[in-house]
């Protein structure tokens, strides 16, 4: 008893307080940051609009998600990616493929008769299926040949892009049955404003006219998949086998292959979930726009690598989560429309999204600093 | 817990060695990295491992942890003949190496890395395992706390913890997996003197609890202090095996420089 006085008492320093402080901050910034940007668009639309335009409405807010889940579902495959301390440059390509394999599939199959439901899970099913095989084919060479993956999913993206072209002759397909239309559109909640309106769930009310271009479509089907994917992807990340394996291949390759973690087979598996997300970023973006596009993803792909490093996933791998990733996601989708909202020439877009990469990475990095990670490194 | 007296004449079966390795060859082209070197291992024993850089120890360890493949001789566990492919072969029969660094994954905490591969799984619903966290931080605390070794942030990365601890957290991986041999390449190196005098106990502790060490280390006043046997090599052959008793740093030098050798090849 008397033994314990003399313990040395640890009195925290002001130097830990400020080390908490930025700890604390790097953690919470992304979301800080997302809720000044959703305050400042609110405010400066309003202003600039006299009144007018409302940015926090529902039609915007359903707007933002319905673009992002692209860039979000991209992004979920590239976060188990980069935190395995690998990169898929594949994604954008693989997306466009599966986009054009699904409307193929969905096509052909409502050609021949076939209940147009079933046409539309099988084209799903077969674009999945093609997009595992090529992530597949990455992970293989990465893991059994030792292939960077940076290089690996450089080419693999080339020969994607190809067979994507090759199939639908570099044209939009078309021609697909409504059911594709209506999982792209149709959504969960309606919401009809005014007199005789109210919430429907499920069913779309019958209603024309001013009434049909005042309701709203609340969670809409793309949104609603991707958010139970998103879900579940992150629970596989902070909860399971699966995700502690792609943290610890991240932090140290060999220190996981001495501890008996099957690093290859982990490999082959987040290469071939990343194409999966990809793949069904492709088939979403079919149905919405009732067309396969081989160029669906191409444009997305540096988007999404940029929401997972917004998010605060580490390039340097085993750092990071889904959350950050779909927060990430989510500013670069508000910082768009956004700017749009206020007028602002759309060029600048590109500028304000470079600033806000680097700005992240800086903060990552400082927080590495602090944590005392640099010296180890 | 028979006492000695039961059968006092008798005497008790000789058991194997735990470890045996007999006349080991293992050659790189037309280098012969380890020739003809014959080892012994038992229960508790501590044995020291020294030799000049590029003497063959490395080797020597690397063969019996299964990274190389002996080219001619065996080795022998509990007396039976052992052949392992892969490092994981090795760690399943409980043969463990602890390496400077490399050894864990800087980004988890000590928890995650004692678990890192055998990681406790919970049935959420049929096909669906979630981890246990509860009980790998509760295993890891009594472990660690078994070894006397004491980590205030325990929740922390490893990368922020000090070597020593890190090299503590290491052997305590081994020791929850029932680590039956263990290897230490240079445990003390780049470590405070506190924490090599930390590392050192922890190999007093390991013997106690009947785990043998075999300990590689270019500092011989740690090998003194803590090992039951010196084996010295130079050029790939076992040069002197002493009790450390019985010998003195200054002829372990005289070994591993090869002024000395008792095992010279007749002729």
């Amino acid at each position: 008893m008397t033994d314990a006085a003399a313990e040395p008492v640890t009195v925290p320093s002001s130097r830990d307080a400020g080390r908490r402080l930025i700890l604390a901050v790097s953690r919470v910034w992304a979301w800080v940051f997302l809720a000044g940007l959703i305050a400042f668009f609110t405010v400066s639309v309003s202003i600039t609009s006299d009144g007018v335009i409302n940015f926090l409405s529902i039609r915007n807010a359903e707007i933002t998600l319905m673009t992002i889940t692209a860039v979000v579902l991209m992004g979920l495959g590239q976060t188990f990616v980069i935190i395995s301390g690998g990169i898929d440059l594949s994604v954008g390509w693989i997306m466009g493929l599966s986009s054009v394999v699904s409307a193929e599939v969905m096509l052909a199959l409502f050609e021949a008769g076939v209940d147009q439901w079933i046409a539309v899970a099988a084209g799903f099913g077969a674009a999945l299926i093609v997009a595992a095989l090529f992530g597949a084919t990455s992970g293989t060479i990465i893991a059994k040949l030792g292939v960077p993956s940076f290089i690996v999913t450089l080419g693999v993206s080339f020969v994607a892009r190809g067979v994507a072209l090759i199939i639908s002759g570099g044209n939009v397909v078309s021609g697909l049955p409504p059911a594709a239309r209506d999982l792209g559109n149709e959504a969960l909640f309606y919401v009809v404003p005014g007199e005789g309106g109210g919430i429907s769930l499920l069913t779309k009310p019958d209603v024309a006219g001013e009434a049909l271009r005042g309701m709203e479509r609340v969670l809409q089907w793309p949104v609603v998949i991707t958010g139970i994917v998103v879900l579940l992807g992150a629970f596989a990340l902070a909860r399971t086998q699966f995700g502690r394996h792609t943290y610890a291949i991240g932090g140290s390759r060999v220190a996981s292959l001495r501890a008996g973690v099957p690093v290859d087979r982990m490999t082959i598996l987040i290469f071939t979930l990343s194409a999966v997300t990809a793949g069904l970023a492709g088939c979403l973006y079919t149905a919405r726009f009732t067309g396969g596009s081989a160029i669906a993803g191409e444009p997305l792909l540096l988007n999404s690598i940029a929401a997972v490093i917004i998010g605060g996933v580490s390039m340097f791998g085993g750092r990071g989560n889904v959350m950050g990733t779909v927060i990430g996601s989510l500013i670069i989708a508000i910082l768009v429309t956004g700017l749009i909202m206020l007028g602002v020439d759309p060029f600048w877009q590109f500028i304000v999204i470079g600033v806000v990469v680097i700005l992240a990475v800086l903060i990552d990095q400082a927080r590495d600093l602090v944590a005392g990670r640099a010296e180890a490194a | 817990m028979d006492t000695l007296t039961a059968a006092p004449d008798v005497p008790a079966p000789v058991e194997p060695p735990m470890l045996a390795v007999v006349d080991l060859v293992k050659r790189f082209g037309g280098l012969t990295a380890v020739n003809g070197v014959s080892l012994e291992v038992r229960a508790g024993e501590v044995v020291g491992l020294v030799g000049d850089n590029g003497a063959g120890k490395s080797t020597l360890i690397k063969c019996i942890s299964g990274v190389h493949q002996g080219d001619e001789g065996e080795v022998l566990l509990d007396g039976q003949p052992v052949r392992f492919a892969k490092p994981i072969d090795a760690r399943r029969a409980g043969i463990e190496t602890i390496y400077q660094d490399l050894a864990l994954a800087g980004n988890l905490d000590v928890s995650a890395n004692i678990f890192l591969g055998r990681e406790v799984r919970r049935r959420v619903v049929p096909g669906v395992h979630t981890l246990d966290e509860k009980r790998m931080l509760e295993e890891s605390r009594k472990v660690l706390e078994s070894l006397d070794i004491r980590i205030p942030r325990f929740r922390a990365e490893i990368d922020n913890l000090s070597g020593g601890q890190r090299q503590a957290v290491a052997i305590a991986r081994a020791v929850y997996w029932k680590a039956r041999l263990m290897i230490m390449d240079e445990p003390t190196n780049n470590l405070g003197v506190p924490e090599q005098r930390k590392v050192l106990s922890l190999i007093g502790t390991l013997k106690s609890q009947g785990v043998p060490v075999i300990l590689i280390s270019h500092t011989l006043p740690d090998v003194f202090a803590v090992t039951d046997r010196i084996v010295v090599m130079h050029r790939g052959r076992k040069v002197a095996e002493k009790a450390t008793a019985s010998t003195n740093s200054t002829e372990i030098v005289e070994y591993m420089v090869g002024a000395r050798d008792d095992f010279r090849p007749e002729h």
